[in-house]
């Protein structure tokens, strides 16, 4: 199939998963207005929204499969397997979130069907962020993102903690927006266009790889993305909004939010910009490594199981951008690969909190959990294998993708960079394996603990779904990885991590 | 013998059948009820065991360096394969797994009474784990063996262990992951830099020993790499400090395994992996003097730290540090006396230590103390106890006769020959061997009985019989009769030299080791 954006046609079909679920939300907000606030009504939106994410799903499914490809000039919207493949994991994200939310918001007392509107609309957003091929297109998802977010995080408004975390979300991002939008401005100083590929092409004609507008303007791009990432030392915002919004959401936020901004910075680093590989790497790395060290060591200090889970979401960004650094296709795909995995595993681990918890979740610490094994033996072998996957354990997805992110680095020669990584992995040891201590070997406080946590029976199939996930591509991987290759390959033409010919003979 | 294990294809399916029949007794046991458990694990174990036997005659010393290979592509875009095969050395270290796993079951008899499904599932996959890493020529599958085998044995320690477990865990998962996800990085700088060269990409043991090139400076810290996480799990001094911990916390299985097996698994790294990759920075210049040291001090501080424990587990743990310290001795002296003894001493330890774990778990099953102070005198309440704690005590004291001193003497004659002044501050560790285990079991066996609470100490039951005799039949066998063990142990030994000596650089002096004629080898 071959689409041609100038035409109305053809960019409709490139964006039909956007325009979806974008008319979706508006329906919804329409009935959502119509409808009296009782939980029969919410739950049913509930599902509906959920509806609507599938048939999305089923959009990007099909363009995916369809392989199309773009004719005329190269216009704002890509189109390639990179952008399905991580609309794919958005959706996954959000869907999740959204199952997450049923019933929580009715024991919550947050009886607001907008809520659902503002996830779908969100969630249209990510993927404009995440296929934009334009700066301009960027930042409108940006913004569709984050301002429908920075409600979401204030949505139960009467606590104190969700207006809060919406206040700082907001201030803190719409700071982090202005930067972004003076790098673009920069950058289309330095460069004449917004298009990505048309900037690359710039750069490279009339030489600008040094151009100070260039580079101050990448400099404040690189700013902007690291607030919406959450990279150190950009992540003050990002426990105490963690903390404070709505855990289906944190749970949202750390996931989807967080796929969808490193996208975007992935594509503009190697679409706009892989010419100034050597310039860009090592603030990246630098920002990788301070991610990774500082968000484990934090982590490592919380009480709270929230917090604890909102750092160790910090950490992960560091190693997400491990894979950024060596601007490889091996880096993009084990970018992908664990991009998956890290939302599945974070949101499968922010579930268990939602079941367990009361009143935001702020005050469960891993103690509440304990004994958890003996009433709740699926769900603690649930989280256990959610935690042991975020912790890199081999025989879990996490494992693969980190290895992956380990084997870009190392093949682009960064070696020093992975040997921080595995040392922060090992810290992370240390505050991911007390949860499971605390389940398996702690004895209950009273036989009644846990009386009241009770998973919903949809909720059961979907949670052993991704459990099994976890551990199935962990032991294989290999057709998992041949799609996250096929993915990344949109971009770049070299190969860092090679393909090995087949199996060797074994040597007699 | 033969030509029935051969008409039975034994070669092809042993290594398939030791791996995956317990990952299917586990499930089984989680399938079954709970009342179940014990027996399906321990006949599974034994059926295991009766299997691994065969390996025995199977084992053909004089034909290829690696037997029973099995091999099949796993995860084809990064080369990686399920390949495995065994020689000399791991076929007796998997002996030596499957003949511990079913007397651990049944030594948890009694002991484990809380959630046996889980205990025993456990177990069973924890033996998959450590054959696995016996028998992996490609080094990702050994890596992840090596950590998997971590989550069962932290389970264990934590959950079924005594007051001090969760410490103890999660001191013994921590320490040991440090060590091995850098060797992860360094597992995969060997596997670029054999891709490089080669332009084949795989993670095979031969292919990385023979395509991987580092220069100096990268070896140095990929064998640091290697070392630290193989001297972790050994443990050497100083990186010791979470053994006595866990030892003491894990229940008796527990601790029969990670003294029997997990602990061998460090020294077999060193001697599969660690040398072998780096010779040059491993054996030449100052790591090589450094580490010999480092097992040197490991040998005497363990046994001096041993005799001030007033914790029978704990001496027997610091034990442990000490006789680990043989093993790393006899490697890192590279004749072929020392390296046979050092395998000896890791299969002697495993028996002789195992037994010891056992022992004390027996006597803590009845009186719930392990404090050599709370016995006294207790030869006349349990004169069967009594003797076989003396028996097999006298073995890991190394007694002439037994199976301690066969490994201890190879690995001190084998050393003398090239660190004369290591070999004879080693030599000592004997006689302080004799001097705690001696002055304990006088302290908790002989002379009057001291306290009223021991006189109704009831004496081994028939179970505890099952689980002894055994034991005593291979620690008198392997004293007596070490020669069927060495010869088969000898060609993968003079292998391991070989293979060194030929990696090694020539201008680096190697004294008088490099003579290619080593003295007739004890049979």
């Amino acid at each position: 199939m071959s689409l041609d954006l100038q035409k109305g046609l053809g960019l409709l079909i490139a964006l039909l998963p956007e325009t979806i679920l974008a008319v979706w939300a508006m329906a919804l907000l329409l009935v959502a207005a119509w409808t009296h606030k009782d939980p029969r009504a919410l739950r049913r939106i509930g599902w509906v929204s959920l509806a609507g994410i599938g048939v999305a799903f089923l959009a990007v499914a099909w363009l995916w499969t369809a392989h199309p490809r773009l004719e005329g000039l190269p216009t704002s919207v890509a189109v390639d397997p990179f952008r399905w493949a991580v609309d794919a994991i958005i959706l996954l994200g959000a869907g999740f979130a959204v199952l997450l939310s049923i019933g929580y918001l009715e024991r919550e007392g947050i009886l607001i069907p907008e809520y659902y509107v503002l996830m779908l609309l969100a969630t249209v957003g990510m993927m404009l962020l995440a296929g934009g091929e334009d700066l301009f297109v960027l930042f409108l998802g940006l913004e569709l993102m984050s301002v429908s977010s920075y409600v979401l995080a204030g949505i139960d408004r009467r606590r104190e903690a969700s207006a809060e975390a919406a206040l700082k979300y907001f201030l803190l991002g719409a700071f982090a927006s202005a930067f972004l939008l003076y790098g673009i401005a920069l950058v289309y100083g330095a460069t004449g266009s917004t298009k990505l590929g048309f900037i690359g092409f710039q750069v490279q004609s009339l030489q600008l790889a040094t151009h100070p507008m260039l580079l101050a303007g990448l400099a404040l791009l690189l700013v902007g993305f690291g607030f919406k990432v959450a990279a150190v030392p950009f992540h003050m915002w990002t426990p105490d909004v963690y903390d404070g919004a709505p855990t289906p959401v944190t749970a949202f936020m750390a996931a989807a939010t967080k796929a969808a901004a490193f996208a975007a910075l992935i594509r503009v680093l190697l679409r706009a910009v892989p010419l100034l590989h050597d310039t860009w790497s090592p603030v990246v790395w630098w920002l990788a490594a301070a991610t990774m060290v500082v968000g484990n060591l934090v982590a490592l200090n919380q009480k709270s199981l929230k917090r604890m889970l909102a750092y160790s979401s910090i950490a992960h960004a560091g190693y997400l951008l491990t894979a950024l650094v060596s601007g490889s296709v091996g880096g993009a795909a084990a970018f992908l690969y664990y991009l998956l995995f890290y939302t599945l595993m974070t949101i499968g681990a922010f579930a268990v909190l939602v079941y367990k918890g009361r009143d935001g979740e702020r005050t469960v610490t891993a103690d509440d959990l304990a004994g958890l094994a003996e009433s709740h033996p699926w769900l603690a072998l649930f989280m256990t294998i959610c935690l042991l996957s975020l912790l890199g354990f081999p025989g879990t997805a996490g494992f693969i993708g980190k290895w992956y992110i380990l084997t870009s680095a190392i093949g682009s020669g960064y070696a020093l960079l992975a040997t921080i990584m595995v040392l922060a992995s090992v810290v992370s040891a240390g505050y991911y394996l007390p949860v499971i201590m605390a389940m398996y070997m702690k004895p209950r406080l009273h036989a009644e603990v846990h009386a009241d946590v009770s998973v919903p029976r949809v909720m059961r199939g979907v949670l052993t779904a991704v459990a099994v996930a976890l551990v199935v591509f962990g032991v294989w991987p290999s057709g998992l990885l041949k799609t996250a290759r096929a993915g990344a390959r949109g971009f770049l033409p070299d190969e860092v991590v090679p393909i090995s010919q087949g199996v060797p003979a074994a040597p007699k | 013998m033969q030509t029935l294990l051969a008409g039975l294809a034994y070669d092809r399916w042993i290594i398939a059948a030791l791996l995956w029949l317990p990952v299917v007794g586990a499930a089984a046991i989680l399938l079954a009820p709970a009342a179940r458990a014990k027996y399906i694990a321990f006949g599974v174990t034994l059926l295991e065991f009766v299997l691994s036997v065969g390996l025995w005659w199977a084992y053909v010393p004089s034909g290829p360096a690696v037997q029973f290979i099995a091999q099949h592509a796993w995860v084809r875009d990064w080369g990686i394969q399920y390949y495995v095969g065994m020689d000399g050395i791991s076929v007796f270290l998997v002996l030596l797994t499957t003949f511990l796993m079913p007397l651990a079951v049944l030594g948890s008899w009694k002991g484990i009474t809380d959630r046996e499904r889980g205990f025993y599932a456990l177990m069973l996959v924890l033996a998959t784990g450590m054959i696995d890493v016996f028998v992996s020529l490609d080094l990702f599958l050994f890596y992840v063996f090596w950590e998997v085998m971590l989550v069962p044995m932290y389970f264990i320690i934590g959950v079924w262990g005594g007051k001090g477990r969760l410490y103890a865990s999660i001191k013994f998962f921590i320490y040991t992951m440090v060590g091995s996800l850098l060797m992860l990085v360094a597992i995969l700088m060997l596997y670029f830099a054999a891709g490089r060269q080669s332009g084949n990409w795989s993670f095979q043991y031969e292919h990385l020993l023979r395509y991987a090139v580092l220069e100096p400076r990268l070896q140095f810290w990929c064998f640091g790499a290697f070392f630290l996480a193989f001297a972790i799990k050994v443990p050497m001094v100083p990186l010791h400090t979470w053994l006595p911990d866990a030892h003491v916390e894990a229940p008796t299985a527990g601790s029969v395994i990670l003294a029997g097996v997990l602990l061998k698994m460090g020294t077999y790294g060193l001697l599969r992996f660690a040398v072998p990759f780096f010779p040059a920075v491993a054996i030449g210049g100052t790591v090589g003097k450094v580490v010999i040291a480092l097992a040197v001090v490991g040998m005497v501080y363990g046994a001096l730290v041993a005799m001030v424990q007033p914790d029978f587990k704990k001496l027997i743990a610091y034990s442990s540090v000490s006789h680990l310290g043989f093993v790393v001795l006899g490697i890192w002296a590279l004749t072929v006396q020392s390296v046979q003894g050092a395998v000896m001493v890791m299969l002697n330890h495993g028996i002789s230590t195992g037994a010891l774990f056992f022992l004390v778990g027996m006597i803590y099953e009845r009186r719930h103390s392990r404090m050599l102070a709370d016995f006294g005198g207790i030869a006349r309440v349990v004169p069967a106890y009594a003797a076989i704690l003396t028996v097999v005590s006298l073995s890991s004291i190394g007694l002439p006769g037994l199976n301690g001193f066969v490994g201890e003497f190879l690995v001190l004659l084998g050393t003398f020959r090239t660190h004369p002044v290591a070999a004879t501050i080693g030599t000592t560790t004997v006689i302080f061997a004799a001097a705690y285990l001696l002055w304990a079991l006088l302290r908790m066996l002989y002379g009057k009985i001291t306290k009223p609470e021991n006189e109704a100490l009831r004496d081994l039951t028939r179970r505890e019989y099952a689980v002894l005799v055994p034991l005593l039949v291979v620690i008198v066998w392997l004293g007596l009769f070490p020669g069927p063990v060495l010869r088969r142990i000898e060609p993968s030994s003079q292998r391991f030299i070989e293979l060194v000596r030929l990696r090694l650089p020539q201008q680096v002096p190697t004294g008088p080791t490099v003579a290619p004629q080593d003295a007739p080898v004890v049979r």
